[in-house]
């Protein structure tokens, strides 16, 4: 239901109510960002050495090789590898066998259901630290289980969402259990399910930011730095966040781009979280989880 | 499990501390939210405009940097002080109440036109036409993603633990450093706990879903 | 302490000889000082065949592992090239006697969590990262020193109610999440406040969210050092970090060198110019550098 079935097509009083609330609504909001920027302006937060870093190209660098690179380099990695184990344990929870199904069922709800923070600080501080593989696989391994705990769930849906004909008349044919999995319910089920794993990319990307905690490398630590040395604190949070909604925004694109070309409509499919339905299609990930 | 002997106390109140944060924060997240959403879906189009700018941004910017600007980048500019738990429910509500208009807004746009035609048809104006017909139906379509949201905002207080609010994750640092030789067992009782708050919230969902559910 | 001070002038007059001052060249951050170190020439020739400080000397590179996070300790920007503070200094005056450059120095960033590691895979030569002497390290790794003697303090702002731990009942105090320092101040009375870094500590005390903030005395004097007008550490210490070089158990032979080569720095007065660089910014006296323990007998 679009907005402009909410309402009439106004008539002239309504018009000009709406032109009253139009004008009230920017008054009161332009009210707003006016107070904000004189608060800013007030405690000096406009001052040029505040901002300078970012126009200095050895912290430009910094912020975009040491940070945006490597936190595109751990949700890349971490995407990848989500795929793999959510395809595993996605249909592992659909296997016949008792003693496969519920070892992975109870698997990927337990990685659905822990914050991904606490599972990184475990993760690096047993495994990370010292001897360990450090901060960059902390978060890239906590990453890989929690996105894909949520990916095996969007798998298992995926291909249930394939048509029961499918599969019977691939069994009518007298293809085995595998076969019928890897060659006519995975292929289709991946089609529905790319837009949902692109937006689980959102997620993943927005997530890297925690690595903040653990000293790993990406766009939050490049930004503590900076704000460690200027005291521009206000200033970098709003190139760091600038930076990560240019990436999702983009990514978002790629989703909506990729679902029209593969899906051709808009037929999006609808995820469990934690036993109840719920939208993935949408990029931003409102979804399950954690958004 | 001597640790847990002597520091149940602590757990017990970490975990505490936790709910409240995800409860207060759900509360102020679900009133802004659903602002929002009436916003969107308004007849006034500067309001429309601005709620979704407000949900782009906080959609697609990470928790983290929501903490960073309530928490350290805020107190630059001079305004008053806010207390610790504040600041935290502050930084969840801002996030959080982005997904909430989302989900009820895909709430409002699952209720079928000719509700809203036959409600116009009667003569209901737009505040009629969704506080009587369209909102109460919305919100039924919403509650699975609400619950999902909500859920989320339940783990996402962990972020917290950086931003000086000892809840469970940021307690779990203290006991796993102190007993380093027992930090698997640490970490599963904490997680359990997670496990068990999320497990009951989506029962409580899933029970609200069942006796709410309208026939279509 | 001041009779370091006469002694200094003989004992550089001795050793300046080599006049191999070089300007303080460190076009790093904008505050960053080192002091001059005198580096020795042919510096191999003095050492043993066999030992790790001829190899140093005669690779004439060496690899020190310090902290970046701690003004005044070891400390390095987004944008600088060497790190400063007391710690980088001692390192300084390390290499300077193997007749290593300032440049021909690598230096390594460590975490509280991979001082011992790093060691014991050869990662780097030496570890100077407040790195305190306790029994246990001493089993996995060798510490020589203690170069620096500190411990537990609190930082606050200049005129707080604060005078030492006794009045922190009911007050916010800030420390790194899951530090003993912030136990032991929860076990006082405060109301602990946890953050990832002490910097972050930092600035929420000078943001007035926190009432102070609270671990090693030096690493709070590196802050206040930093920002002298408006922060202060007060009180007595109450607990005991004494700071020592770290160096791997496979090369026994580094401690002596290590406590003779500081044991000079202390007598001709670098010492205190390392300090007074560095941490004494802070406004503190300098202090008597402490008796380091003895090596032990390989």
């Amino acid at each position: 239901m679009t907005a402009g079935v909410l309402f009439d097509a106004p008539g002239p009083r309504t018009r000009a109510r709406h032109r009253v609330y139009t004008v009230l609504a920017s008054v009161v909001l332009l009210v707003v960002a006016a107070l904000v920027v004189w608060r800013l302006a007030e405690a000096g937060q406009f001052a040029y050495d505040l901002w300078e870093p970012f126009v200095t190209p050895v912290y430009m660098k910094a912020l975009l090789v040491d940070g945006l690179l490597k936190t595109l380099q751990m949700a890349f990695t971490a995407v990848t590898l989500a795929v793999v184990f959510g395809v595993l344990f996605g249909v592992g929870k659909l296997s016949d066998r008792g003693w496969v199904r519920w070892p992975c069922t109870i698997v990927v709800e337990f990685f659905r259901a822990v914050p991904v923070l606490l599972l990184m600080i475990f993760i690096f501080f047993s495994y990370g630290i010292g001897d360990g593989f450090g901060s960059y696989w902390s978060v890239v391994i906590a990453l890989t289980l929690y996105n894909g705990a949520v990916l095996a769930e969007v798998f298992r849906a995926g291909i249930e969402a394939v048509p029961h004909g499918q599969s019977e008349a691939a069994y009518a044919l007298g293809m085995r259990k595998t076969q019928v999995m890897t060659s006519i319910l995975l292929p289709q089920g991946v089609k529905i399910m790319l837009p949902a794993i692109i937006s689980q990319c959102v997620v993943a990307l927005k997530d890297t930011s925690l690595g903040y905690y653990i000293l790993a490398p990406g766009l939050t630590a490049v930004g503590k730095q900076i704000y460690g040395e200027f005291q521009n604190q206000l200033q970098t949070a709003i190139v760091v966040s600038a930076l990560y909604i240019a990436c999702n925004l983009v990514l978002t694109a790629v989703a909506t781009w990729v679902q029209h070309r593969l899906v051709g409509e808009r037929r999006q499919l609808e995820v469990g979280g934690l036993g109840l339905p719920a939208q993935t299609g949408e990029a931003g990930g409102a979804g399950h989880g954690h958004p | 499990m001597d640790w847990l002997a002597d520091g149940y106390g602590l757990v017990l109140r970490a975990f505490l501390l936790t709910i409240e944060l995800g409860v207060v924060a759900g509360v102020f997240s679900m009133l802004l939210g659903v602002l929002l959403a009436a916003a969107r879906v308004g007849p006034v189009a500067v309001l429309a405009k601005a709620a979704a700018t407000y949900v782009l941004v906080f959609r697609n910017t990470p928790l983290l940097m929501v903490f960073v600007f309530v928490f350290v980048a805020l107190p630059k500019v001079d305004i008053p002080q806010l207390s610790f738990f504040a600041k935290g429910v502050l930084a969840l509500t801002l996030y959080t109440s982005a997904f909430v208009c989302e989900a009820v807004r895909s709430g409002v746009n699952s209720v079928p036109l000719g509700q809203a035609e036959a409600a116009r048809a009667v003569g209901l104006t737009f505040g009629q036409t969704m506080q009587e017909v369209v909102l109460p139906q919305a919100m039924r379509a919403a509650l699975p993603p609400l619950a999902s949201v909500l859920i989320a905002l339940m783990k996402n207080t962990s972020v917290a633990a950086a931003f000086g609010l000892i809840e469970a994750t940021a307690r779990m640092r203290f006991f796993t450093n102190d007993n380093a030789d027992v930090r698997t067992v640490i970490f599963l009782v904490f997680a359990i706990g997670y496990v068990v708050i999320v497990e009951l919230m989506s029962a409580g969902a899933f029970t609200l879903e069942r006796r709410w559910r309208v026939a279509r | 302490m001041r009779f370091t001070r006469s002694r200094t002038l003989l004992a550089a007059a001795g050793l300046t000889l080599a006049g191999a001052l070089s300007a303080c060249g460190n076009a790093g951050g904008s505050d960053s000082e080192s002091t001059d170190v005198n580096v020795e020439e042919n510096a191999a020739d003095s050492f043993e065949d066999g030992t790790r400080m001829k190899e140093l000397a005669q690779d004439g590179k060496i690899t020190i592992g310090v902290k970046y996070d701690q003004p005044g300790i070891g400390f390095k920007g987004a944008a600088d090239d060497a790190p400063t503070g007391l710690d980088p200094e001692m390192g300084r005056i390390l290499a300077a006697s193997l007749g290593i450059d300032d440049q021909d120095i690598t230096w390594k960033e460590t975490i509280s969590d991979n001082r011992e590691p790093f060691l014991q895979k050869g990662e780097v030569d030496l570890v100077i990262a407040s790195y305190s002497i306790t029994d246990e390290r001493r089993q996995i790794v060798g510490q020589a020193g203690p170069y620096y003697v500190t411990g537990q303090q609190l930082l606050v702002k200049k005129g707080s109610d604060i005078k030492g731990p006794d009045d922190v009942k009911g007050k916010s105090v800030c420390s790194v999440t899951g530090s003993t320092s912030l136990e032991q101040i929860e076990a006082k009375g405060a109301k602990a406040r946890g953050f990832d870094t002490y910097s972050e500590c930092r600035d929420q005390l000078l943001d007035g969210s926190v009432d102070a903030a609270t671990t090693d005395g030096a690493i709070l004097l590196g802050y206040a050092a930093e920002d002298p007008d408006n922060l202060e550490v007060v009180g007595p210490t109450f607990s005991e970090e004494r700071y020592g070089i770290g160096y791997s158990k496979d090369s026994p032979e580094m401690c002596q060198w290590i406590v003779d080569t500081l044991k000079k720095a202390e007598d001709d007065g670098t010492w205190d110019k390392a300090f007074e660089a560095t941490l004494g910014k802070s406004g503190v006296d300098t202090p008597t550098p402490p008796e380091m323990d003895a090596c032990p007998s390989s």
